[in-house]
């Protein structure tokens, strides 16, 4: 089933605050094999003007992913957990998610289309502190495998 | 918060230091558990083999982690990073042995943009093939 074109420009409610700690980020760091002082030294972050260690560039989809959830899996949309791949990630960013940050992430489906029969939605994610700070704007486009229709 | 790389000291075609990231199963399994993302592709091979892949994939985020690297240890400050966008046109293959997969990374600056900006083109390859496409940063250079 091909996706409906008229949920792009949908928005959801933001999600639960996440607040960043200092051990997950070192944590995840970890998990990437960086060791860049940056991410596990606080004196380090502090030395290039942050209050305390910053997250990896890729970190916001930690944050990200229940709210992206939150908007992919909408019944109402339609797409199949089991043929989803990721397709493409960016992330645009005010500044590097710093640890101590209490996080909110709102979703909106920014675009539906088809490609080679496949489907592909990109769902946006603005990412602000919960003072209304702009943080990081994230977009993850997931293709649905063969649920496009033929033309 | 200042990269360390001076604006006037690159030029279009600049190459920065490429890397090489070894990516072993328990790779993966440290990446499910930091990220959450326990998609059972990433750790069981049965379930990829029955799903069409030849053998257990990388999450294609640890990929991108992995080739943001050659960027933002260039930059000193990875807090200098403006944006950064990959897309995962293949998938990394993990075997279960001794040497699982390596992904090779080089980058080179694409175009000097105004305000101090410059953007790289990164280049980001597994068993010879490429895995991401149109890979490329932003980042804004002292």
């Amino acid at each position: 089933m091909a996706l409906n074109p008229e949920f792009v420009g949908r928005t959801y409610a933001a999600s639960a605050p996440y607040l960043v700690g200092r051990e997950k980020i070192r944590e995840f760091a970890n998990s990437i094999g960086d060791r860049n002082p940056a991410f596990h030294d606080v004196e380090a972050a502090r030395a290039l003007g942050y209050s305390d260690v910053i997250a990896p560039p890729t970190f916001p989809v930690v944050i990200s992913m229940t709210a992206l959830a939150t908007a992919m899996f909408d019944p109402e949309l339609g797409l199949d957990y089991s043929r989803v791949v990721h397709g493409e990630q960016r992330f645009n960013y005010s500044r590097p998610v710093v640890a101590g940050d209490s996080l909110v992430c709102v979703p909106t489906i920014d675009g539906i289309r088809s490609a080679a029969g496949n489907d592909l939605i990109t769902v946006r994610g603005e990412i602000s502190t919960e003072a209304g700070e702009h943080v990081v704007t994230t977009y993850a486009t997931i293709v649905s495998r063969g649920t496009a229709e033929e033309n | 918060m200042a990269a360390s790389v001076r604006y006037d000291d690159v030029e279009v075609g600049t190459q920065l230091p490429s890397k090489s990231f070894p990516l072993q199963r328990v790779n993966l399994v440290m990446y499910a558990g930091a990220s959450g993302d326990f998609n059972i592709i990433h750790w069981n091979e049965r379930t990829a083999t029955a799903v069409g892949l030849p053998n257990v994939i990388a999450h294609g985020m640890l990929t991108m982690a992995s080739a943001g690297r050659v960027v933002t240890d260039w930059l000193g400050d990875p807090g200098a990073l403006v944006d950064y966008g990959v897309r995962m046109t293949r998938p990394v293959v993990v075997p279960d042995d001794d040497r699982g997969a390596v992904v090779e990374v080089s980058g080179v600056v694409g175009a000097k943009l105004d305000d101090g900006l410059v953007r790289i083109d990164l280049t980001a390859t597994s068993e010879g093939q490429t895995v991401l496409g149109k890979a490329q940063a932003v980042v804004r250079l002292a």
